[in-house]
């Protein structure tokens, strides 16, 4: 151990650079002056200034989720933390490694209502993976060294690291990550090869099989997406992704479903209720995916492969659960079914895909565009175009808000890699996509950023263009206005005998206007006829950029399971609920 | 629908790093998830190692019990986390406090029925007794229901502490290099 004694705030500095951290996101504020001091005093890592902590976190999100690292992220005390708090209990929700340091009142004064003074442990608790109070300057480097361990070990999350200002401004002893191990955190990540053998068992006597695949094949990072890739072509089974897994398995692979669940495809949603064994990598069995539980694929055997064991057995019940990571868990199932010489029952599989062609053949995603110059952009258009303008480059990353827009995206543009695709799945944040965007630039100065945003949830973080265009960073804000909070409107349409309670936006800012306000480029396009020009100027133009396509207003977003129903009730465009048959009480009452 | 699954009770055992908000974090665990506490004890049992003994006596499903074990599990600070129910036969003991205040025959009753529960008298005025009873949970109810015609003015009860049978050890080895 060395006897260097340092400040606590240098401490910190000392401790995320030997973390390997290059970025933080943050805001200063009165509890966090030395930090920033010391931060000021050194070269080793950059700090991207937000204009509202919220963002830092998303921000540190989409950093986290498009390079595989931790993110960072420094806000101060009271409302630096309260800020804070969305964006971590995305986080948690998202399984994204994040450590974000609060300043906190003196040690002295904590517990005396001081300025700035907030319970941001007791208010984190619940939103975070773990956090800590580092009330004594000689723990500082171990807790920091612990809480990167935490956030990025088994499932990943946030941690929040408080840090009394007097703790800041003391000296103690600096301790190396390497001299740091944790006394009780050790999550499994290697699977029993006893129920590998088993689910490779029954999956090569399956007849209607489908892959089922999350979040957790990206977070296990990009390996685990090769061998996923690898186990579905070697097996010849269909796969489906949840909203957070797209991109871990190409989209345009013939054995690719397209999305599951409420605004899922038509294939992908019947598939999962017709079939017979169901292989589940790293997703979760969330609501938004199952519908209706008692009706969840009701006959098929179910293996559930997840780090977390708290998340097997916890909504649906599996028959084979296997926890591990899914890298190491793919790579185990790959060398059983060669080992064995596994066969897939060639009949049954090629009955089960003339099944899913037919399903196929509905073609759910199809919307109609009248093609006139004149005409109305539709904003599944709008939405297509954008991925067909930036097809065949490598190094487009795609953002988005929350609400129809959000569905469209992950409908409409083809993911073919991991890590390109950020979104807020479990929390659903309006005001995600920006800032997470910023976090993605940051990442990858030279990459294509794209938020794809509502009118309405853009408004969220609009103060975020501000940091754009201070780091120069080029985001490409693509807001596909239909002057409707449209998820809101379509559920009060559908579900609320059309009564519009709040959900039309009055009073939009000129979104050209107020992005030259911000120092960043306007541009426009209402008539089908422009969208393609817009589209191509945006992407040649190296500056933050906010798009503004005035889409078609009534539009919904289409398939869809409403709440409450199973996934062979899917309801696929041209299909329209009215009054009272589209109100079932218990569908209701779920959002 | 599914078939209603029974409720079962279950006492577990979770082994905890004894730090400041351990506690809050369990706590906050079962109000935040929906699951009952029906009692819950803590203590340092390991002070060389600074490690706590929560004892939780909980009830839900076959599938909520599973999830509290495992959501349990997943908390940072916590070492292990042990079903004594499902491991087999335990043993489950409360201390109970119990204060009565009467006189004449009430009086003679409840030192009658104090004795018949092996219930001791800690404390004593001419117009009051305090009881110190243990046992399972069941027997201090019997007791406090006893009492409570007879002129029962406080109870106060530590929750249930629990340990298995047999000759195994929960604290592993850590508590014998102590001290």
């Amino acid at each position: 151990m060395s006897d260097q004694r340092l400040t606590g705030a240098e401490i910190v500095l000392k401790s995320l650079a030997d973390q390997g951290v290059e970025v933080i996101f943050g805001y200063p504020g009165g509890a966090v002056l030395p930090i920033y001091d010391a931060l000021f005093k050194q070269n080793a890592i950059r700090h991207v200034l937000v204009r509202h902590e919220q963002a830092a976190v998303h921000a540190a999100e989409g950093y986290a989720r498009s390079t595989g690292k931790v993110g960072v992220v420094l806000v101060t005390s009271g409302p630096g933390a309260t800020n804070a708090v969305t964006g971590l209990t995305d986080a948690l929700m998202d399984s994204i490694p994040v450590v974000c340091l609060t300043g906190q009142v003196a040690t002295h004064l904590i517990g005396n209502d001081a300025f700035q003074e907030c319970d941001t442990t007791g208010i984190t608790r619940p939103c975070t993976k773990h956090n800590y109070l580092v009330k004594d300057v000689n723990l500082l480097a171990r807790t920091l060294h612990e809480a990167f361990y935490v956030a990025r070990s088994g499932r990943p999350g946030p941690v929040v690291i408080d840090i009394p200002k007097d703790v800041q401004f003391n000296q103690g002893v600096y301790v190396a990550p390497e001299q740091v191990v944790h006394r009780t955190y050790r999550p499994q990540t290697e699977p029993d090869m006893r129920r590998v053998e088993e689910a490779v068992e029954l999956m090569a006597r399956a007849r209607r099989p489908i892959f089922y695949t999350g979040g957790g094949v990206i977070n296990a990072g990009p390996r685990a997406s090769e061998l996923l890739r690898e186990l579905v072509r070697l097996t010849g089974f269909p796969c489906t992704s949840t909203l957070m897994g797209l991109g871990a398995f190409p989209a345009s692979d013939r054995q690719f479903l397209g999305m599951v669940g409420m605004h899922g495809t038509y294939e992908s949603n019947l598939a999962m209720h017709g079939c017979d064994v169901m292989i589940n990598i790293g997703a979760r069995f969330d609501d938004r995916v199952t519908g209706k539980l008692s009706a969840f694929s009701p006959g098929s055997k179910k293996i559930h492969v997840d780090i977390d064991p708290s998340s097997i057995n916890k909504s649906v019940r599996v028959d084979i659960p296997i926890v591990g990571d899914a890298a190491a868990v793919l790579e185990a199932m790959i060398a059983v079914w060669k080992k064995r010489n596994c066969k897939a029952d060639k009949a049954a599989l090629d009955a089960w895909w003339a099944q899913i062609g037919e399903w196929r053949a509905r073609e759910c995603l199809k919307f109609q565009q009248d093609m006139s110059p004149s005409a109305i952009i539709k904003p599944q258009y709008a939405i297509k175009r954008l991925a067909e303008l930036t097809a065949g480059r490598d190094d487009v990353f795609i953002t988005t808000e929350v609400g129809q827009h959000q569905m469209w995206a992950a409908q409409h543009i083809p993911f073919e890699r991991p890590n390109h695709w950020m979104t807020s799945g479990g929390l659903g944040t309006m005001g995600y996509g920006l800032p997470a965007a910023t976090g993605v630039q940051v990442a990858h100065p030279d990459a294509l950023v794209v938020d794809v945003a509502g009118e309405a949830s853009i408004m969220m973080n609009i103060q975020e263009i501000a940091t754009l265009v201070q780091y120069q960073l080029p985001v490409k804000v693509f807001i596909v206005n239909n002057r409707w909070m449209g998820m809101v409107r379509q559920w009060q349409q559908l579900l609320h005998g059309e009564r519009y309670s709040q959900s039309y936006s009055e009073a939009l800012p000129d979104f050209v206007k107020l992005a030259e306000a911000f120092g960043a480029v306007g541009l426009r396009a209402t008539e089908l006829g422009q969208l393609d020009d817009v589209i191509g100027e945006m992407i040649e133009t190296r500056r933050p950029v906010i798009v503004d396509v005035n889409v078609a207003e009534n539009e919904n977003c289409y398939p869809m399971i409403p709440g409450g129903a199973a996934h062979n009730e899917i309801l696929l465009g041209g299909q329209h609920l009215t009054g009272e048959q589209s109100a079932p009480e218990e569908g209701m009452v779920l959002v | 629908m599914p078939p209603i699954e029974p409720i079962e009770r279950h006492t577990i055992s979770v082994l905890v790093d004894n730090e400041p908000g351990v506690l809050a974090r369990v706590i906050g665990l079962f109000s935040g998830r929906g699951y009952n506490i029906e009692s819950l004890t803590v203590a340092e049992v390991d002070t060389y190692g600074r490690r706590s003994r929560i004892t939780i006596v909980t009830s839900g499903s076959r599938m909520i019990i599973e999830q509290i074990k495992a959501q349990l599990d997943r908390l940072v600070p916590v070492h292990k986390v042990l079903d004594l129910t499902d491991e087999g036969s335990f043993v489950e003991r409360e201390l109970a406090l119990i204060k009565v205040a009467a006189t004449g025959d009430k009086r003679i009753e409840a030192l009658r029925i104090a004795d018949i529960f092996r219930a001791r008298a800690v404390d004593s005025t001419l117009e009051s007794f305090v009881f110190e009873v243990t046992g399972s949970s069941e027997k201090l109810n019997a007791f406090i229901g006893l009492m409570a015609p007879l002129g029962l003015v406080d109870v106060s009860r530590t929750g249930v502490a629990a340990i298995a049978r047999g000759k195994e050890g929960f604290l592993g080895e850590a508590i014998l290099a102590g001290e």
